[in-house]
């Protein structure tokens, strides 16, 4: 039986839908500006995407705030752990409903995969268009000193990096039906809460204690002080389950109150 | 709480979509609906804060009621309270038809409407007689012309306000006998359309025919012909923009100039940031004001866009010159002339210009076809710190007149043939209809060899365009050049332009990176399709097996 656990915090999915509209407004602008389409008129187009791409620095500047500040940046550390294994949940297991070989944890939400693919968007990808798109609006005239030698390359490069933004919009739209069922990732990114099995959720407890900051150390690191540090974590697990028992944790009430 | 997280969602969706409006303020079309406003200018004074009551009444002077004996009597009437003045006008372009200018690769040389070649009537020598009737001076018939006496000077042309005033066809520079000198003189003053129009307007023997964007219709013209002289607003005239110190005349013509120097700019009155929205403002470093703003010429008359002389000399069965005129009453073909091709409402071609320009000499030797009679410098790439000029190039509205002329090809250098004389039998084109003694002729009077052969090879001439500016709603859009098939930029192709270039294996691969994405996401969603059902496929695939929720066989007992 699968318990919800809320994983994606509110600003985290504040974040994650602002930029996927203002990539949507991007793509849409910036393909009329190519001289693609014409639905909006050029000039409307280039208003619009210079207000959306600033719209989106502002935004990236927070969620880099973010990440460094809540330690969420260690999602996307790549890593070969798992990655055989999901490399082949995809290939096969997906197809007779073998379980997800990753499990997830608060500072662990993605696959090596996920992990990988974010980390050169974030990386490689989404400073190639900032910074291309920067140069094409502030420096392709003789303004700031820096004159480039042509649009041309930086213009392509823009192009072809919104090519590559395209294809994994397509594919991620797609790996969101890959959850426990169609529509479970979805429900997670919007509201926050993600399906889960008993042993995740004996990890993300687990992790609440010993990971995401929370670290205990004793003046001297003699035998006696660890000892004490021990008992302190331990009696502080007592006092827990007690609240736990009485229904006294916080967000145990939060839900019982939601489901009056 | 669910219902909290919905209106957060939605405010955040309206915050994001309040943004965006918020910028619109910069959005050009709300600029349209102002245009009729005010525009800030600088350097200009409008006619409605001017004193334009003339500081004197001319009609007074008792020297001007005097009868004058010939018009260099008026001159010296004139010169006689406005002394010093001849030397201004000696001095000026207008009076000596060159100026001393460097050509790249040839050179100080001294060029003007006295030397230069073009490919409308060649050139004015061996026939000043006539092409001087637009020279403000009196009777430079040939070369003996004396540049150096006041008295020749025929200050009435530009400034007579009384509008009686002409001068003789033919008549080297002299006014018309009908002309009453004692009225004109009494009625002068600051120079009107008429005045710089009856040479302006009318260059290359008709209304238009030269420059395209200068016409008589300008006189008195509507907001969409042109926006400065409209009667319709502030009904500027020539000199309002062509500001005159000395009677030295800001301004010049790259038919005949050369230098980057004393140019009449927009920028003068406009400002380089004229716009609101900083990306058109921006543009302004590599695209000409010209370019937005003339988005046609020769609103209200043909302007001449060919002329082959080479058809020349055709008379009719009685010897006599032919004249033939297209559908638009514009000549199509003069026996004098050769053939031609008019249009109207022209689409400017458009060309890089840094403001120097080269010609063609008479004495240099052919080594383009079509020849280039003057051509204007300018790259894409002349700019930072590649830029010759001042300032980069920037991309100019042009009309090019296309032409055959006359040339030497044993020389290999064009030919001044004589083209005019008083008399028939001088060896005058016009009068004799005999092209080798008229090169002859033309060639003897400049002390060039002429080998005695002749034919006809193509030439181009180009002149940039700055009048006729249209309304601001009439001006170009961004989308005539930003835009991939047909823009008004598709021949300069020298630099990357947005909306219409773009790299081909990019593209490719872009598309190709978008169809694999799809295909892959068809195949995958196929496959759990079928693994979900039981069905030949599957047994195809894996013999029909059965799976549990872990994934494992479900062994079949």
């Amino acid at each position: 039986m699968t318990k919800k656990v809320y994983l994606y915090k509110r600003f985290e999915r504040f974040w994650h839908w602002s930029q996927t509209i203002l990539i949507f407004a991007l793509t849409f602008t910036g393909f009329e500006i190519h001289g693609v389409s014409n639905f909006i008129g050029y000039e409307n187009a280039v208003v619009w995407h210079n207000n959306a791409a600033w719209a989106f620095i502002i935004l990236i500047i927070f969620a880099i705030f973010w990440h460094l500040t809540t330690d969420e940046w260690r999602n996307y550390i790549p890593t070969v752990n798992n990655f055989k294994a999901q490399v082949n949940y995809y290939l096969t297991g997906i197809f007779r409903h073998a379980p997800h070989p990753t499990k997830k944890l608060t500072l662990s939400k993605l696959n090596p995969l996920q992990r990988l693919v974010y980390f050169g968007l974030k990386i490689l990808l989404i400073p190639l268009m900032v910074a291309s798109g920067l140069l094409y609006m502030y420096f392709h005239y003789p303004l700031q000193g820096i004159e480039l030698d042509s649009l041309k390359y930086i213009a392509i490069l823009h192009t072809l990096g919104a090519y590559l933004l395209i294809s994994f919009v397509i594919i991620h739209l797609y790996l969101i039906t890959t959850g426990r069922t169609l529509t479970s990732n979805l429900n997670a990114m919007i509201t926050g809460w993600d399906e889960m099995e008993e042993d995740e959720i004996k990890g993300i407890v687990i992790e609440a204690v010993d990971g995401a900051g929370l670290r205990i150390r004793s003046e001297k690191g003699d035998e006696k002080s660890r000892a004490e540090v021990k008992s302190i974590l331990v009696n502080a697990l007592k006092e827990t389950e007690y609240k736990v028992m009485e229904d006294d944790m916080e967000g145990q009430k939060k839900e019982i109150k939601r489901k009056k | 709480m669910e219902a909290v997280r919905r209106l957060l969602i939605i405010g955040f969706a309206v915050t994001l979509a309040l943004l965006f409006f918020s910028f619109e303020d910069e959005d050009i079309s709300s600029m349209q609906k102002n245009e009729l406003k005010v525009l800030k200018v600088q350097n200009y004074v409008r006619k409605n804060d001017r004193n334009l009551t003339p500081s004197v009444d001319h009609s007074r002077f008792e020297v001007l009621k005097e009868p004058f004996a010939s018009a260099h009597e008026l001159t010296a009437a004139c010169l006689s309270c406005h002394n010093g003045r001849a030397g201004e006008i000696m001095s000026t372009s207008h009076w000596k038809w060159e100026r001393e200018e460097e050509l790249e690769g040839k050179g100080v040389i001294p060029l003007g409407k006295k030397n230069i070649l073009n490919n409308f009537c060649i050139g004015i020598s061996g026939s000043e007689g006539t092409c001087t009737r637009c020279h403000i001076g009196y009777g430079w018939a040939d070369k003996s012309f004396d540049f150096g006496d006041p008295t020749n000077i025929d200050c009435v042309v530009c400034h007579d306000l009384s509008g009686t005033y002409k001068k003789k066809k033919g008549g080297a520079g002299y006014p018309d006998e009908s002309v009453d000198l004692n009225y004109v003189a009494q009625q002068v003053g600051s120079p009107k359309r008429e005045n710089c129009g009856v040479c302006h307007f009318w260059g290359g023997g008709g209304n238009n025919v030269k420059h395209g964007d200068l016409e008589k219709a300008m006189i008195d013209c509507s907001r969409e012909v042109d926006v400065h002289m409209t009667t319709e607003g502030e009904n500027m005239s020539c000199v309002d923009c062509h500001v005159t110190d000395k009677h030295q005349m800001a301004g010049k013509l790259y038919a005949l100039s050369s230098e980057n120097i004393n140019r009449a700019t927009c920028e003068y009155c406009h400002t380089e940031k004229p716009h609101e929205n900083s990306i058109i403002n921006e543009h302004n470093l590599r695209v000409a004001c010209q370019t937005c703003h003339i988005p046609i010429y020769a609103k209200a008359t043909g302007t001449k866009m060919i002329w082959d002389w080479s058809t020349a000399g055709q008379l009719d069965e009685n010897g006599h010159p032919k004249t033939e005129h297209d559908a638009d009453g514009n000549h199509n073909y003069l026996s004098i002339k050769g053939n031609f091709v008019f249009n109207d409402h022209v689409i400017p071609e458009y060309y890089w210009f840094n403001g120097i320009a080269n010609h063609q000499l008479i004495t240099d030797k052919i080594e383009t076809v079509p020849v280039q009679m003057n051509s204007l410098d300018g790259a894409y790439h002349d700019k930072g710190r590649f830029q010759k000029t001042n300032k980069p190039s920037k991309i100019w509205p042009v009309k090019v007149h296309r032409g055959k002329q006359i040339y030497d090809p044993v020389n290999n250098t064009l030919i001044q043939a004589k083209l005019w004389d008083q008399e028939p039998g001088n060896g005058a084109y016009w009068t004799d209809f005999d092209w080798n003694i008229a090169a002859q002729k033309g060639m003897d009077y400049l002390g060039l060899p002429y080998s005695g052969e002749y034919d006809f090879v193509e030439t181009e001439m180009y002149w940039p365009l700055n009048h006729q500016v249209a309304p601001a709603a009439n001006s170009l859009k961004c989308v005539d050049c930003h835009t991939r098939e047909n823009g008004r930029l598709a021949s300069l192709d020298d630099f990357y332009l947005p909306g219409r270039d773009y790299s081909v294996p990019v593209e490719a691969a872009g598309i190709i990176f978008i169809l694999v994405s799809i295909f892959g996401i068809m195949l995958h969603t196929g496959c759990r399709i079928l693994y979900n059902r039981s069905c030949f496929l599957q047994k195809l695939i894996d013999g029909g097996k059965k799976y549990d929720k872990k994934g494992i066989p479900v062994q079949e007992i």
